[in-house]
């Protein structure tokens, strides 16, 4: 049996639960198998998945998961300590439970998919699918044919969201299970607002998330989208998001990937109004045998639009990351701005990196640049820091954090860059206290 | 399945009714086996070589035609192509310069040729005009007398089978890519240069004074060998203009490099780019790569690359040796309906082993350029070394200009940066040259030069200087 076909099998089992849906979800979701029936999952003759092998996907057997269980003191234990509106996904099935949204104020609407479609399917029908469409990807494809849950966020015009957005969604150990939500964002014109997406779960748990994010910026909105990804040391994830900016938005991806087993993420900006300007930060660290992928590509379609994407890289053990960015500048799109980095740090002799920063430029009055950068940590500074009494795995780490550092400082939500900080530096190969790690910071400084 | 065999078969018996007239000198369009019987027997080559042609022509038929590249360009029709013309005779070729086309003769006057070269670019009859025969004796005495083998590869495989057996498709191999196993295949000319252990080639040598190098072949085969600390420097092309009907080409460059030598390799193109619709130009497919196979060995691509309507080319090393370098030092310049899509491999092997990558790209016009690299460190590569700059100019805001660098990095001990910019001529720039009296032309020309620098310096100096005036040449009408 090809790999493709347990997949159908598990949709067809699934079909008696959308026989009273919509005809134009029924027909999307018969257009993303179609597609993905004709693909296949991809391999690595294709350009776009040259470097990581996706067999782990395609030869698993996950089923649907048809609840939401959650025990309530380990969801506690895992959720950001952060005054958010929370809609929590098990598995990706909606936990009522488990969100909180409290005093969400009209003019912001935060609903799962599900819940959407049953009040008013219409309006959904528009954007969903419009950026995001079935031939972006087979897993697009693949999202499409499942898609049963996820989450919807409107933000009225001229609102500004005064408490962070947090999509939260947790994996459960056990059978393995799949799950391909939606993230639908819309928000209004001269909004502003802060989105979390934030993947964690039990240890335990070997489970596929295939999550498809949708985000439409109207006119001067303002967005900031953090991806913090804990998933279990088990799971696989693959995320594919795309955004469009219209005129004078300001989109700031902080995609900040510290767990699973294999991550794929496709983050696309499409900058279609003069004015607007995306900022791509992301941190990844792997170690063991994680496979972190990220693939960003910024399409300037319009005049005067700007971007800046910084990626870091921290690779351990026998880690594989691959960086992929794009900075693509369509024809007579001028007074472009556009400067890429990418730094990666390789902690062990077997890490792997793959980088490809690329630039595809059709216009004159721009100005591009991208750097990389591969490198192990300076002995000259471990040195430095040594002669001032700083044991060497102390200065290793402070170094290594130091690295993170130029992405974190950006972070503006304390409890995810503490979180983040902690997690880099507890899984760091001479394992030491954080606590110790600061005071030496600030001995340093005296 | 079938009637392919069938079709084998059929090919198959043909082959023992092969009649063609080896007296004839040039083929009929068309390539199948017997074509290349043909070619190697004209060549008067042994039956190994043949048996390697044909090798390489079946490998090659099972292959497809690479699409990867960010070009643009009709299927090519092998069928149509011919695979073997003698050089002309004397009697068939513009007798003076005034039969020439005046706007060759003009570009000529503008970069600056000696009268004397000027008639043999222009392919007029050289022999009454300018005597090249004395000229290339007197260097093949010096060369004799150093030890250095230079002939063309025709000459080599008659008169040295045992280097050519040894080294010949051992850097590129037969099937290593579409191109390279076609020119394998059907590669009709091209030079073998030979340095013996310890020494270093008295002069830098070109295929330009090579005698029998009036016509370069459409698919050229260059061999180059340095063994244990020998030396040598090798110019391939020429800054004028070239004059060829053949619009595909598909050469072939392999250089071994043993303990301590170094090969410094340089190149300037300047094939005809077609017509401003891009019609006619040349198709440049070429293969060049160097094995650093000794320790502390060096290899060197310097290329200045302007003509051609499509060029697709990746000179690159593959680092074995401990504590080998190579180096790739590129100026790309596209007008009118050009395209490139041009970059380089560094493959590190070997512990120690450093690269450096420097490629300039200018687009002008409507032309389209990529640069595409690649940076691979191997897991025993311990304290290897990589450092590229790769920056584009854009003059017009029809053109593209496009990097797609890869770095494939399997150690932590080594040390990888890339840097790229893309920008145009900025009128702060100009501005300030124009103030001080300098003509926008000339100021363009200046900062261009100015980009250039760091590639045109590692040329040859009589070459640098020629490049400078090509690169001009070149972008004419490009600005303003």
């Amino acid at each position: 049996m090809s790999d493709t076909q347990t997949f159908l099998d598990t949709l067809k089992a699934r079909s008696s639960n959308y026989t009273a849906e919509p005809t134009w979800i029924a027909a999307r979701r018969q257009a993303g198998t179609a597609r993905f029936e004709a693909l296949g999952f991809p391999t690595r003759r294709d350009e776009e998945w040259k470097y990581t092998d996706v067999r782990s996907i395609a030869q698993g057997n996950f089923a649907i998961a048809d609840n939401a269980e959650f025990s309530p003191a380990t969801a506690a234990a895992l959720t950001l300590p952060i005054d958010a509106y929370r809609l929590t996904f098990v598995d990706g099935v909606f936990s009522s439970a488990l969100s909180d949204l409290d005093s969400l104020p009209s003019s912001v609407q935060v609903l799962p998919l599900s819940k959407a479609l049953a009040e008013n399917h219409e309006a959904v029908g528009g954007p969903l699918g419009r950026l995001t469409g079935v031939d972006f990807s087979p897993f697009a494809a693949l999202n499409t044919a499942f898609m049963e849950e996820g989450a919807v966020v409107r933000i009225a015009p001229g609102t500004v969201v005064e408490k962070p957005i947090l999509l939260q969604f947790l994996s459960r150990a056990g059978q393995p299970m799949m799950c391909h939500p939606r993230v639908l964002v819309e928000a209004g014109g001269r909004s502003e607002a802060t989105l979390i997406e934030h993947y964690t779960g039990e240890s335990e748990a070997t489970n596929f998330t295939n999550v498809v994010g949708e985000l439409m910026l109207d006119r001067g909105a303002i967005l900031a989208h953090y991806k913090l990804q804990e998933a279990p040391l088990g799971d696989l994830h693959v995320a594919s998001i795309h955004v469009e900016q219209g005129r004078d938005t300001r989109y700031t991806s902080y995609n900040l990937s510290l767990g699973g087993a294999l991550v794929r993420n496709d983050l696309i900006s499409d900058l279609n109004g003069q004015g607007a300007e995306t900022n791509f930060l992301g941190l990844f660290f792997g170690q063991g045998r994680q496979h972190v992928d990220n693939h960003t590509k910024v399409n300037h379609n319009a005049p005067l639009t700007f971007s800046n994407e910084n990626y870091k890289g921290i690779l351990d053990d026998r880690a594989h990351g691959v960086f992929n960015g794009k900075v693509y500048v369509k024809r007579d799109s001028q007074k472009i701005e556009g400067f890429q980095s990418n730094q990666n740090l390789l902690l062990s002799d077997r890490a792997h990196i793959d980088a490809k920063p690329e630039l595809e430029i059709y216009a004159d009055d721009v100005k591009c640049s991208h750097g990389t950068t591969t490198g192990q940590l300076d002995e000259e500074a471990i040195y430095a820091l040594r002669t001032r009494g700083i044991d060497e795995a102390t200065a290793r780490g402070l170094l290594t954090l130091a690295f993170a550092g130029e992405v974190l400082d950006k972070v503006t939500l304390d409890a995810i860059a503490e979180r983040v900080e902690l997690a880099v530096a507890g899984k760091l190969p001479e394992r030491f206290n954080l606590a110790g790690l600061v005071e030496a910071a600030v001995s340093l400084n005296d | 399945m079938a009637s392919e065999e069938m079709e084998q078969l059929v090919r198959r018996e043909y082959k023992d009714g092969f009649v063609t007239d080896i007296e004839s000198d040039t083929l009929p369009p068309g390539l199948d086996e017997n074509t290349i019987a043909f070619i190697s027997k004209k060549k008067g080559e042994p039956e190994w070589m043949l048996e390697w042609r044909l090798d390489a022509y079946r490998q090659w038929l099972k292959m497809e035609a690479p699409s990867w590249a960010h070009l643009d360009y009709p299927p090519i029709d092998y069928q149509s192509i011919s695979y073997f013309s003698a050089p002309k005779r004397p009697e068939d070729r513009p007798q003076s310069l005034d039969e020439v086309d005046p706007k060759l003769l003009e570009t000529y006057e503008k970069l600056g040729i000696p009268l004397h070269e000027r008639a043999a670019l222009a392919g007029v009859a050289v022999d009454a005009v300018f005597d090249s025969v004395s000229v290339a004796t007197t260097f093949k005495k010096q060369l004799g007398e150093a030890g250095v083998i230079f002939c063309s590869i025709s000459e080599a495989i008659r008169d040295y089978p045992e280097l050519i057996k040894q080294y010949l498709g051992t850097v590129v191999p037969v099937a290593d890519n579409y191109f390279a196993a076609l020119n394998s295949a059907v590669f009709t000319d091209g030079s073998f240069v030979f340095v013996p252990e310890g020494v270093t080639c008295p002069m830098e040598l070109s295929t330009y004074f090579r005698i029998n190098a009036a016509n370069t072949g459409q698919f050229e085969r260059t061999l180059i060998i340095c063994e244990s600390r020998a030396q040598v420097s090798y110019l391939e092309g020429c800054t004028a203009p070239m004059r060829d009907e053949n619009q595909l080409h598909a050469a072939v460059v392999e250089l071994v490099a043993l303990d301590d030598a170094y090969i410094k390799y340089s190149t300037v193109q300047n094939w005809y780019p077609g017509d401003e619709n891009g019609v006619g130009g040349i198709y440049n497919f070429v293969t060049k790569r160097g094995d650093c196979r000794g320790d502390r060995s060096r290899i060197s691509w310097t290329q200045v690359e302007t003509g051609s309507a499509i060029t697709w080319k990746y000179p690159s090393c593959v680092l074995r040796g401990k504590d080998s370098i190579g180096e790739f030092y590129s100026v790309a310049v596209t007008n009118g309906r050009q395209q490139a899509d041009t970059g380089t491999k560094m493959i590190h092997i070997g512990e120690g082993t450093r690269s450096y990558i420097v490629a300039k790209g200018i687009s002008a016009g409507r032309s389209d350029q990529s640069y595409r690299g690649l940076v691979k460190i191997g897991p025993r590569a311990k304290g290897a070394r990589n450092f590229t700059q790769c920056d584009s100019l854009l003059i017009g805001d029809k053109c593209g200009a496009h990097t797609f660098p890869y770095q494939e990095i399997g150690n932590s001990t080594a040390t990888i940066e890339h840097e790229a910019t893309t920008s145009k001529i900025g009128e702060d720039q100009l501005f300030y040259c124009q103030s001080r009296g300098i003509s926008e032309e000339d100021a363009v020309s200046m900062i261009v030069n100015g980009f250039c620098k760091d590639v045109f310096q590692e040329l040859p100096m009589e070459f640098a200087v020629e490049a400078e005036a090509l690169l001009n040449v070149t972008l004419e009408g490009a600005v303003g």
